[in-house]
């Protein structure tokens, strides 16, 4: 029994290291991409045949997790190519000085200007409120304030849309939005973790809305072909958040991390971002967006803030909500 | 008994702990103080352990009681069942949980039915009841030994002497027993995170542990998880000096290692009401999880099997591991202390230890399976000792020195005297172990790549995903084999313990 145990553990533990001929590009990336049901797989497809290489995905947990292992691993990184990242921790990634510049010219259409050297943008979304098409809407967040509508949101210190939200307002609010998180309190049924869990209890039932994308809807839409979600439309406008990829300037395959660079915004990645990832491609493709995306909520106003003036604003609004909602 | 093995494995799940939290500090390089935030969650984190611990025990000692004292059909199961809430992840749990308790659950409709206003759970109350029902049941478990481990004999003697059973031998057993489980509950609630912010209902149910997340994640402040997580040490060492003071050793002397079948039959009807209530607390939430799963195991893809299969081997190796530290460590008084502290110590400042001291030799990636293992195994070390160690005393002072009167020594020692009475207790601990491994999320999600995703993790991606649904299958499976595994290794271990 012990035997055969060690047998089997042998050959599970083991069992990467084949096929050491071909070179290996190494792309690291979050949880949900590199799944089989993401875009991992396709992408991975469609550049090996075009390669003459090994793509492997290293996947971690979310977009935060992603950077502290780069940067736990620091220049001993065996990523080639790190994808993944969310507008908010650029800074924090460029400021580790292990990343170098894309070379990509591709036109991009993103609803802001981005031409950032070393972060290219593969996908982006706007946040919403997704709530139940049958339930009462709100369009923007005193109203919510002044409605007894419940929702859920992640907590801005553990989670890439929960900081999304705090920026967002900080950014309709400024000097006001310690108080517009004091009017919330009584709104917010409860702060969680992370999207799973929000969204999790949000599809229990346990709230009338959650902080998620405006692409949503077009999950439950187009794979469960259910139209009973809908995004709020929020008249101040929505915070985006950019999903970036960048090169490891240490690499040891710098020209297929180049050549991966480029694919990544060709049409071959970009058109099964929006059912894969459930997102907007960052360049539109060729054959357009699903049919699914064409009733989705258009913001009048796409907010964003700046890498460096995220990471600047982010600590001290961190405690600004902190103290309004643990009053 | 000498025992050196005792003194290698202590020794070697000491380095194994502050290994890993050197290595965080040596990268950290500064240690930064704590902010008033910081000092807010500490507060909130010793508050609400506290009073959870105390209600965890409070409830499992009725409930712990009545188990023992009654015979029924189905008692096996339910003991089983008890060491469900503990082993499932944590937000399948809380899914559970709100299923009975939440905005739409089966206490608010209820309440709304008879026209009364609903409850919210969310809050400090919530956070209370969610560490409850992880805690209680495994509170129930280890009194449960303990009722199991008074001899018969003295049972029968002090009913056929009229004396007050509880006042002769249950209250002793509570002294020596109990003070040991309310530190590691007390423990276990101190390093909770998801559980009390998501049920806490807001960042005023900030812990420590999530203080530590955001460093580590959010702020790449390693210096300051370290500091955090000194702290959370530091908590735990003085809840585990308090039961060390509170603990008084039992003296029921030596029996024929068998338990009681029956006593106190008068009071069987409130014996039945306490054992429907916990019964009730426990099945409704783990019947969600089930409703809720079945519809979802059809869609599960295909790689959930293989995931499966590597939680499985993950499992029995890691209960291996613990029992092969454990036995060592509770045959050795000294030093047993050291296998109380994975407690305190969070799971990610661990991992990242681990991490940091592999990387510069190899790949991490291909580490991910065996640290999980390992460090699983360490993580279950304080419920075994909690387990194995009063067991052995309790051998010793009952025939220890009759046994090294007549030359029985070391190996012969072990398996003529010890490990035939161990026996019970060796198959809960390699069940809890098994199962609290196959659960894991902490320490595999720094190191898996795509290949060696478990059970748990691929779980968690189809939640990340929005297939919500698959998620509640591959949970369901996740708690049909933990509970299997508990089952056969507790089954094992008690297995003709009543002939």
């Amino acid at each position: 029994m012990i035997r055969s145990l060690g047998y089997v553990a042998g050959l599970c533990f083991c069992a990467t290291g084949a096929a050491a001929q071909t070179p290996v590009l190494t792309i690291y990336t979050y949880d949900s991409f590199a799944a089989e049901w993401g875009p991992g797989p396709a992408v991975e497809k469609a550049f090996e045949a075009v390669c003459g290489c090994d793509l492997q995905f290293v996947s971690t947990g979310d977009g935060a997790a992603l950077l502290a292992r780069v940067q736990l691993e620091g220049a001993r990184t065996d990523a080639d190519v790190v994808l993944g990242l969310d507008t908010n921790l650029v800074a924090r990634a460029r400021a580790t000085g292990l990343f170098a510049p894309h070379g990509v010219t591709t036109t991009l259409n993103l609803p802001v200007a981005w031409d950032d050297p070393v972060f290219l943008p593969f996908d982006w979304g706007y946040f919403a409120f997704v709530g139940n098409a049958d339930a009462p809407q709100v369009h923007s967040f005193k109203e919510l304030a002044a409605s007894d509508i419940k929702v859920v949101i992640e907590d801005p210190r553990s989670s890439t849309p929960g900081l999304g939200l705090l920026l967002w307002v900080k950014e309709v609010y400024g000097d006001q939005a310690a108080q517009i998180w004091a009017d919330l309190a009584d709104n917010i049924v409860t702060v969680t973790p992370g999207w799973d869990e929000a969204y999790g209890l949000f599809l229990n039932g346990e709230a009338d809305a959650v902080l998620s994308y405006t692409t949503s809807p077009a999950y439950h839409l187009i794979a469960e072909n259910d139209a009973s979600k809908v995004a709020w439309s929020f008249d101040e406008g929505h915070y985006m958040q950019v999903e970036v990829a960048a090169k490891v300037a240490g690499t040891d395959q710098p020209a297929l991390a180049d050549q991966f660079m480029a694919f990544l915004v060709s049409d071959g990645v970009q058109s099964v971002i929006p059912e894969t990832n459930w997102m907007y491609p960052a360049v539109t493709p060729v054959a357009g967006l699903p049919d699914g995306f064409s009733g989705l909520v258009q913001p009048e106003q796409s907010l964003i803030l700046s890498p460096d003036d995220a990471a600047a604003m982010a600590p001290a609004a961190i405690e600004e909500w902190r103290a309004a909602l643990s009053r | 008994m000498r025992g050196w093995p005792g003194a290698v494995a202590a020794a070697a799940v000491a380095v194994l702990l502050f290994g890993p939290l050197l290595a965080v500090m040596a990268r950290g390089g500064s240690m930064p103080g704590l902010t008033s935030a910081d000092w807010a969650a500490v507060r909130f984190t010793v508050s609400q352990a506290l009073v959870s611990a105390v209600f965890s025990l409070g409830l499992a000692v009725p409930v712990a009681r009545a188990l023992a004292r009654q015979r029924f059909k189905g008692r096996g199961l339910l003991v089983t069942l008890l060491g469900a809430p503990f082993i499932l992840p944590v937000i399948v749990a809380v899914f559970g949980l709100l299923a009975v308790f939440g905005r739409g659950g089966v206490v608010n409709n209820l309440l709304a039915a008879v026209g009364l206003p609903t409850l919210s759970i969310y809050g400090f109350w919530g956070v209370v009841l969610g560490h409850v029902f992880f805690n209680m049941p495994l509170a129930t478990r280890f009194l449960l030994q303990g009722w199991l481990a008074i001899p018969a004999e003295r049972f029968r003697l002090a009913e056929s002497l009229r004396l007050p059973v509880f006042r002769v031998l249950e209250w002793p057993m509570l002294r020596s027993v109990g003070p040991g489980v309310f530190m590691v509950v007390f423990a276990l609630c101190l390093t909770s995170f998801a559980v009390a912010l998501t049920l806490g209902g807001g960042p005023g149910a900030t812990t420590v542990e999530l203080a530590i997340y955001q460093a580590m994640r959010f702020d790449f402040d390693l210096g300051k998880a370290a500091v955090l997580s000194l702290v959370q040490v530091g908590l735990t060492g003085m809840a585990a000096a308090a039961a060390g003071v509170l603990t008084v050793p039992e003296g029921f002397g030596a029996g024929l290692d068998r338990t009681v079948p029956r006593w106190g039959r008068s009071s069987r009807g409130l014996d039945v009401i306490v054992i429907a209530l916990a019964a009730l607390f426990l099945i409704l939430p783990l019947g969600a999880v089930v409703v809720r799963g079945l519809s979802g195991l059809t869609g599960l893809p295909a790689s959930v099997g293989w995931a499966a299969l590597r939680s499985l081997m993950v499992a029995l190796l890691a209960a291996g591991l613990t029992v092969a530290l454990a036995l060592p460590m509770a045959l050795r008084s000294r030093g047993r202390w050291i296998g109380l502290l994975p407690l305190a110590l969070s799971p990610l400042v661990l991992g990242t230890g681990v991490f940091l001291i592999a990387q510069p030799l190899v790949n991490p990636t291909r580490l991910a399976l065996p640290v999980t293992v390992v460090l699983n195994a360490l993580l279950c070390l304080p419920f075994a000792i909690r387990v194995l160690g009063p067991a052995v005393d309790g051998i010793e002072a009952g025939y220890g020195r009759l046994a090294t009167s007549v030359g029985l020594t070391g190996w012969g020692r072990l398996r003529v005297l010890l490990l035939p009475r161990l026996r019970r207790q060796i198959g809960f601990v390699a069940g809890l172990a098994a199962a609290l491994s196959m659960g894991d999320l902490g320490v595999i999600t720094l190191f898996a790549g795509q290949d060696h995703a478990t059970l748990p993790l691929v779980m968690y991606r189809l939640m990340g995903s929005y297939r919500t649904e698959a998620a509640s299958g591959a949970a369901l499976l996740l708690l049909a084999l933990s509970l299997a595994l508990f089952w056969v290794f507790d089954r094992g271990g008690r297995v003709d313990v009543d002939a």
